[in-house]
Order: C-alpha cells, then sequence, then structure tokens
C-alpha cells in the first residue's frame, strides 16, 4: 500500500497567498532602502537583514519555489547593487534561501510565531553559509567566522521576523 | 511525464542559480602567480587543459624520444654559446645594478616633496551599503563638485576612506578604512615603522605588514605615510589598540580609528593637493647632513637644553639641533597628540565648502628620508 503525503500543516494553513504589483516591487524597495538608510543615524541597526526577511515572507506566503527563489534573487540582486561585492553573491544566497523557504513552508506551520521564529533562525544560517562559500571558495577572499555574532544576529533577525511578519500579514491577498 | 516537468522546480533552481554562478564567475578575479584571472577563465581552462595536457605530453613524449636519443648533433657547439652569452649577461646585469641603485637615489631626491591640502569640499552621507560585509558609505556630492574617484576623505579626526565611485553629478561611493578591500599606507608615529593599515572581515581595522621582532606599543599614534598616494602624508589614522603574534613572522595590530566609522554624518572630500618642493631659498648651501638631521627623530629639547630661541634648519650645527615641529619621538601617545602631529590638517577639515590651501606637513617633517 502505497504512503500518503503527511504535512505538519492544517487546511487553513495551506492556503496560497499573493501579493499586489505595489507590494511586490515597492516593499522590496522601501526595506533595502531603510536597510542602506538607517545605519547612518542607527548603526546598530546594520545587523538585521531586510532583504532576507522579506525573502522568507513571500517565500512562505506564496508557497511558490518558482515564485520563491525568484523573489529571492531578485531582492539579493537588488543588495549586490548597493555593496562594492561581485553582482550574484547576495543573489545566490537569497535564491536558495528563498527555495528553501518556500519549500518548507508548504510542509508545515508557517503561521505562528515560534515557526517563524525557528524559520528565520535556521534560514539566517543558511543564508549565512551560503554567503560564505561564495567568498571563500568563488571569490578566493579570507572568511571570518565570529559564532558569538553572528548567534546574535540570527536571533534578533528572527526575533524582527515574529513583529515584521505579522505587520505584513496585513498586504496579503488570498487566492 | 518527461524528466524536466517533474522536476520542474528543481530544473529552475539550477538554471537561476547556474546563470547567477555564471555572471559571478565573469566578474570575479582570482589572483595566480601571473596575475589576475577571471574566474571564469580558470573555470575553462581547468576544464578543457587536461585534455589538452594529454595532446601534448604525446607528442612531446614522442618528440623527446628523438631529439633526447638521435639528434643530439651539435649539442656541445651551443654549450659553448650559451657559456659566452652568460658571461656577457653577468657585465650587463652589473651594469644594469648600478643604474638601479642611481636611480633610487635620484628617486628619493625627487620625491622628497610636501604636500598641501589645497581644497575641500563638506559632504553629507547619505546612505550605507546596508550589510555588515560591504563598508561604504553614500555622499550627497559628486561629479559637479568636483568629486572624483580615489580621492581622500576625512574627517576633522582623521581618515575616513576614499572615493570609490562617482555615480552622478551629485552621488559618489566611499570605500571606509576598515572594509577588507581597502589600504592605506601608514607610519607609526614613534618608531617610524611602516605598514599597511586594512580593514578586516568584522569591520575592525589592523595595521598589517609589522615584522614580529620590531618593538610597538599599545597606544601608539598611526598617521598616513602618503606611500599610497592617495593620502597626504601626516593625516591621523587611530592608534594602536592592541598587539600580538601573528602568523608568518609579522604582529596582528588591532587600530582604534581616529574617525567613528560607524557615525559618520559629514565628511571631507579632499578636491585638490599640492606638492612643493622644500622652500631653501635664502638658506644658502645645505648639507645632507643637515638634511638627515631635520628628519630623524631626536631627543626632545629639555629646558636646560635651550638656552636661546631655536636655530633656523639648515643653519644649525649638526648634531645640536632637534625636529623643527610638534612630533617628538616620544610624545604623541593618543589622539591629541596625534593632532599635535598634524595641526593643519585639522584646521583643514573645518566643515567649509572650499578650505583655504592648508600645508600636511607636520609628519612628514618628523620623519626621516623615506
Amino acid at each position: 500500500m502505497r504512503a500518503a503525503n503527511l504535512s505538519y500543516t492544517s487546511r487553513e494553513q495551506v492556503e496560497v497567498y499573493r501579493f499586489s504589483w505595489p507590494v511586490s516591487v515597492g516593499l522590496p524597495l522601501l526595506m533595502v532602502g531603510l536597510q542602506s538608510f538607517m545605519p547612518v543615524r542607527l548603526p546598530f541597526l546594520r545587523v538585521f537583514d531586510f532583504g532576507l526577511l522579506l525573502t522568507i515572507f513571500f517565500a512562505v506566503s506564496r508557497r511558490s519555489q518558482v515564485s520563491g527563489m525568484l523573489t529571492g534573487a531578485a531582492i539579493g540582486l537588488l543588495q549586490d547593487c548597493l555593496t562594492h561585492t561581485p553582482f550574484g553573491v547576495f543573489g545566490i544566497a537569497k535564491t536558495l534561501v528563498g527555495y528553501g523557504a518556500s519549500s518548507i513552508g508548504i510542509k508545515i506551520d508557517v503561521e505562528n510565531p515560534g515557526s517563524r521564529f525557528l524559520l528565520t533562525f535556521v534560514f539566517y544560517a543558511v543564508h549565512l553559509a551560503a554567503f560564505m562559500a561564495i567568498e571563500r571558495w568563488l571569490m578566493g577572499q579570507p572568511v571570518h567566522f565570529n559564532l558569538g555574532h553572528e548567534a546574535g544576529a540570527a536571533v534578533a533577525n528572527s526575533v524582527m521576523a515574529v513583529f515584521l511578519f505579522a505587520l505584513l500579514n496585513r498586504f496579503k491577498i488570498r487566492e | 511525464m518527461n524528466l524536466f516537468s517533474r522536476h520542474k522546480n528543481t530544473v529552475v533552481l539550477a538554471a537561476v542559480l547556474l546563470a547567477q554562478l555564471l555572471a559571478l564567475a565573469v566578474q570575479v578575479k582570482r589572483q595566480t602567480a601571473g596575475g589576475p584571472v577571471r574566474v571564469i577563465r580558470l573555470v575553462a581552462v581547468y576544464t578543457l587543459t587536461p585534455f589538452e595536457r594529454l595532446l601534448i605530453y604525446t607528442g612531446e613524449g614522442a618528440r623527446a624520444l628523438w631529439s633526447g636519443y638521435i639528434d643530439l648533433r651539435g649539442v656541445r657547439r651551443e654549450n659553448e654559446r650559451l657559456k659566452a652569452e652568460a658571461g656577457q649577461m653577468r657585465l650587463e646585469r652589473a651594469r644594469e645594478q648600478e643604474d638601479a641603485r642611481q636611480a633610487r637615489r635620484i628617486q628619493a631626491l625627487l620625491g622628497f616633496k610636501e604636500q598641501w591640502i589645497d581644497t575641500t569640499v563638506a559632504a553629507q552621507v547619505i546612505g550605507t551599503s546596508g550589510t555588515e560585509t560591504s563598508r561604504l558609505l553614500d555622499l550627497d556630492k559628486g561629479a559637479k563638485d568636483g568629486i572624483k574617484v580615489d580621492m581622500p576623505v576625512i574627517t576633522p579626526d582623521g581618515v575616513a576612506g576614499k572615493i570609490l565611485a562617482v555615480f552622478g553629478d551629485h552621488l559618489s561611493q566611499v570605500l571606509l578604512i576598515n572594509d577588507p578591500t581597502s589600504g592605506v599606507g601608514a607610519t607609526l608615529v614613534n618608531s617610524r615603522l611602516q605598514g599597511i593599515v586594512k580593514g578586516t572581515p568584522t569591520g575592525e581595522v589592523a595595521l598589517n605588514y609589522i615584522m614580529g621582532d620590531e618593538s610597538v606599543q599599545p597606544g601608539e599614534a598611526l598617521v598616513t605615510s602618503g606611500g599610497d598616494r592617495v593620502f597626504p602624508r601626516g593625516l591621523p589614522l587611530g592608534s594602536v589598540a592592541s598587539v600580538s603574534m601573528g602568523r608568518n613572522l609579522f604582529f596582528n595590530i588591532k587600530v582604534k580609528p581616529a574617525v567613528d566609522l560607524d557615525r559618520l554624518e559629514e565628511v571631507l572630500v579632499i578636491t585638490a593637493q599640492k606638492q612643493r618642493e622644500p622652500d631653501t631659498a635664502g638658506l644658502g648651501p645645505i648639507r645632507a647632513s643637515d638634511i638627515l638631521s631635520q628628519h630623524l627623530p631626536g631627543v626632545p629639547q629639555t629646558a636646560a637644553q635651550t638656552p636661546g630661541a631655536p636655530a633656523q634648519p639648515g643653519t644649525q650645527t649638526p648634531g645640536t639641533q632637534t625636529p623643527s615641529v610638534a612630533v617628538t619621538p616620544k610624545a604623541p601617545q593618543n589622539s591629541s597628540a596625534t593632532h599635535a602631529a598634524a595641526p593643519n590638517a585639522s584646521q583643514a577639515t573645518r566643515p567649509a565648502q572650499v578650505a583655504k590651501p592648508l600645508p600636511v606637513k607636520p609628519a612628514a617633517e618628523g620623519t626621516r628620508p623615506q
């Protein structure tokens, strides 16, 4: 007898959402712009990666792997534009996150704060690992890993995700 | 159902990643023994060369068999010709070494110039890269304000970075000194040791290439050496925060920047520097020992040693004079001492749209010839 595919989601939780075009385009521009501007006045805000948080949010809401990875690629490349590193470093890392987050979004409940915290924490680590791998193996740059700092940043981003996702839920449109 | 439709998402992921990897490989250059090479070229070469090697080695093996065992005629004659050629080349080498020594002496003489900050432009910081890995600032001044790539960016406290790109009439980008890709020629004020100040991936600043057998004390001030041809000499860079032994016989020296790089809101871009020869008019003939004695660190003057007014440079007798500027070998241990080392640089950094020509010479005056 063939086993049925099991997922840890209720019927309500597998709802697929979409976003209006102004939100899909304007929100990433706004958040990445804020991320660029805010550290001028508040340097500690540099620890937040709003591009990553948006990638995870769009991916788990749309629950489409193609859409998730394309959103991640677009946001990542937008961030690459603001740095002096070659195009594609953040793009590749966020493509992987978009794909992974949308894949997981299909399988588990991503609507409660606990799972959002964990999801963001895990994908922060995935993003960091992909980023460091690209820096080390493709670009030949020395990579420094500060466990305390990165763990703190992962927690900070995860906490921010819980509040930000609750705010961004207002922009969801049920399909 | 074919393979593509069954694994559509994975195929799209692979395609998107491959496209970005290719784009990245086109841009990135890796340092090789022969210089920087694009990664895509390296990948292509490493993929193709095994086959080429196989063909070449096969052909060379056949040729070696012929030339190594069969075609040995004329080897002794060629050996004699090569020996004569080697003797001739040894003579030429000796002559060229002498030329090189002479060139270095002339270079040192020509390089003995004072640098002045001529004009500066005040700019507002309007953005950052938004990431911890890329230490950049966006400025509200650009090409129309005379900003060009590689111009130094300073604050009243010291060096902040240099212009990395000019995007338009009113937008430019600064590479801060704590970015891993930056580099500033630096001199330790007391010991006169020279190294390169670079950023680290964690956003700290480090002084590199100081040998482990030298003496470097925490707190010692650092100023720009001018050797990078971007920053004028004598601008404050910071002070030594900690010293530890690193790998490869060099010290690990952490530097506390003179400027708070995380809280920059306004900066000055040095849009023009002037160089001029030292003013020696009216000093009469200058002896080499006089010039050296002005630029080597001396013993700080005490009251007992200064019965009268300080003598003019060039008129003192060797061995009795002291440096003519505020830089003494023992004094600068903090940032205020650093300001004393570059008083005019501090004046130049007042937030005026265009500052008056100001000299940046004190550290140079306190140094021995580079």
